[in-house]
């Protein structure tokens, strides 16, 4: 399964004088089994494209195949699609609304008409799957749960769904440091256990930069520019031109460098500038005696 | 209580509805913010740092305690419009917080309602406006915003009010890092005109920032300190869900390496300047 989106244009209000572009021509491609970061400031056009991806706007033009199926064909049905496509929204556990966790985590699998065996288990999983115990959490009210659990909960909602592509938007806003790395080991151990496309979208730079095989960069509804983290986050004019950065630990290690420190380009991790960083020092030290 | 501190909390218990007998959200917690001071307030989901905020302009009044804010009683109903005007709340979702159709008319929704004069009215919306960096922007309708520019209409709404003291509760949760190095630059820039700042957060980097840290846990006050001294607590931060800003971090990575890092480096600049010294 891969996906390739050819041309993608979307104008809302076309014809009249609020007339805008919010994508033109994007074009890119998705490999089987890829996580993919998504970067863009507010109002770039990020939102409009994810709502391209499961459907919820149709393009003006351009085609979007998920897999063989052309998704912006109109004989293709919505259901269809969101049974392909999950989308988890930012702040996702203010949809929550059901009394128990268990039966809001098995509303979207009954509304595809799955039998209530195959709806157990999904359940059953999902609820796993995000790193919470069945057993624990399946018959009390969402709304006793943490900040962090709750997110997990509307999560499983959508992965119970089994989609073959899972879109998160925004999953880390708003939550504290812990809850934060937890939800994204989550997502790590999603994506590992499915081997499905994940597709992120964050303004978050250094879990972009943790996490994505592929990062892609919009900005005026334009693709600016696709590549991998090290690739992307390396480009810094580029990223400054569209109101973005590069993770903080790489802009530390690029101000070391700019200043005379001798470690590498685009470092993304803080264990690999401790380690250059302590080698430099090292190695300084002794040449100096 | 002392005229020197913008806000006093003496022995602050909340619980929230019917609770009585349940585990309080802000437990026995006493506290004072000196005038100008610019203090960072941190603490996982549901410490108690939001109800807190809320207690101290009146939003919510103590189950048990007092908070005086510029000498005035919260719990005082002949006062609450003096607490509001004093201190001052922005909160994290502006989408919440602007009510009018037209940038302008937004900021001057608060001085409307303390019954400001219209002349010095104007004459507080344009500077307000100005001092967030958004005076061009004053004829917009707020819709059109990024959420950076809103969150700063929200800014300039509570500036119009002449407030001494503001809260911000998670401020920069829902914006772009650009978003967020600008309203981080206005929050600065207000203390430095001698606004007392209350900042709730959970970027240890902006926390770092401010002159004084408080870290609550489960209700309680947990840690409170210069950043230098509430950073070096790491294993203290990770139990209580934080965390430490990222030259902490490195700081630590290099320790465990053999490199004296001297205490008391929490920033980018310092970091780089320590290294820069052994070139």
């Amino acid at each position: 399964m891969s996906i390739q989106v050819t041309n993608l244009t979307h104008i809302y209000e076309p014809g009249l004088p609020t007339e805008s572009v919010a994508l033109a021509d994007v074009s890119f491609s998705i490999e089987d089994g890829q996580m993919v970061g998504i970067i863009g400031h507010t109002g770039s056009g990020k939102s409009t494209l994810l709502q391209h991806l499961n459907g919820l706007l149709k393009p003006t033009s351009g085609r979007i195949f998920i897999g063989d199926i052309d998704i912006t064909s109109p004989e293709v049905s919505m259901v269809e699609i969101r049974k392909r496509i999950g989308l988890v929204f930012q702040y996702p556990e203010y949809q929550l609304f059901e009394e128990t966790v268990a039966k809001d985590v098995a509303f979207g699998p009954k509304n595809l008409g799955l039998d209530e065996e195959e709806i157990q288990r999904r359940v059953e999983s999902a609820i796993k799957l995000v790193g919470l115990s069945y057993e624990q959490v399946a018959e009390k009210s969402p709304f006793e749960l943490s900040g962090g659990q709750k997110r997990r909960v509307a999560i499983a909602g959508v992965i119970a769904m089994e989609p073959e592509v899972l879109i998160l938007d925004e999953p880390t806003a708003g939550l504290d440091p812990k809850a934060h790395k937890d939800v994204l080991k989550m997502i790590e151990e999603v994506h590992r256990a499915t081997g499905n496309i994940t597709i992120l979208v964050s303004h978050n730079m250094a879990d972009i930069a943790y996490l994505s095989d592929q990062v892609i960069v919009i900005d005026s509804g334009k693709l600016v520019t696709m590549g991998t983290p090290r690739q992307v986050f390396s480009q810094r004019e580029k990223l400054e031109a569209v109101g973005l950065s590069a993770p903080p630990i790489t802009q530390l290690t690029e101000e070391l460098r700019s200043r005379g420190i001798v470690v590498s380009e685009t470092i993304l991790s803080v264990d690999t500038a401790a380690e250059e960083i302590a080698a430099w020092l090292k190695k300084n030290l002794e040449d100096k005696t | 209580m002392n005229k020197d501190y913008m806000i006093t909390i003496e022995n602050l218990t909340f619980r929230y509805g019917q609770d009585q007998a349940g585990a309080a959200a802000v437990d026995h917690v006493s506290l004072d913010f000196p005038r100008g001071s610019f203090t960072a307030i941190l603490g996982r989901n549901g410490s108690g740092k939001s109800t807190l905020a809320k207690n101290l302009n009146g939003l919510l009044l103590p189950t048990e305690g007092v908070i005086y804010v510029d000498g005035y009683d919260t719990r005082d109903d002949d006062h609450v419009w003096d607490v509001r005007q004093r201190a001052g709340m922005v909160f994290q979702n502006p989408d919440n917080q602007l009510v009018s159709a037209i940038v302008e008319d937004d900021v001057a929704f608060g001085p409307e309602n303390l019954g400001i004069d219209p002349k010095e009215i104007r004459q507080r919306v344009d500077k307000a406006l100005e001092s967030v960096n958004m005076g061009k922007f004053r004829k917009k309708p707020p819709h059109l915003l990024s959420g950076g520019q809103k969150q700063r209409i929200a800014i300039a709404g509570v500036v119009a009010m002449k407030p001494e003291c503001i809260i911000f509760d998670e401020p920069t949760a829902m914006l772009d890092p650009k978003g967020r190095q600008e309203i981080m630059a206005i929050i600065k820039e207000l203390h430095e005109e001698g606004i007392t700042v209350l900042l709730i957060t959970h970027f240890m980097e902006e926390a770092a920032e401010a002159d004084r840290i408080v870290v609550m846990h489960d209700g309680k006050i947990l840690l409170d300190g210069t950043p230098a001294e509430v950073f070096s607590h790491e294993e203290t931060l990770k139990a209580a869900s934080l965390d430490i800003p990222l030259a902490v971090e490195l700081a630590g990575k290099l320790r465990e390496k053999g490199i004296h890092v001297p205490a008391g480096i929490i920033s980018k600049e310092e970091m780089v300047e320590f290294l820069c010294q052994y070139r």
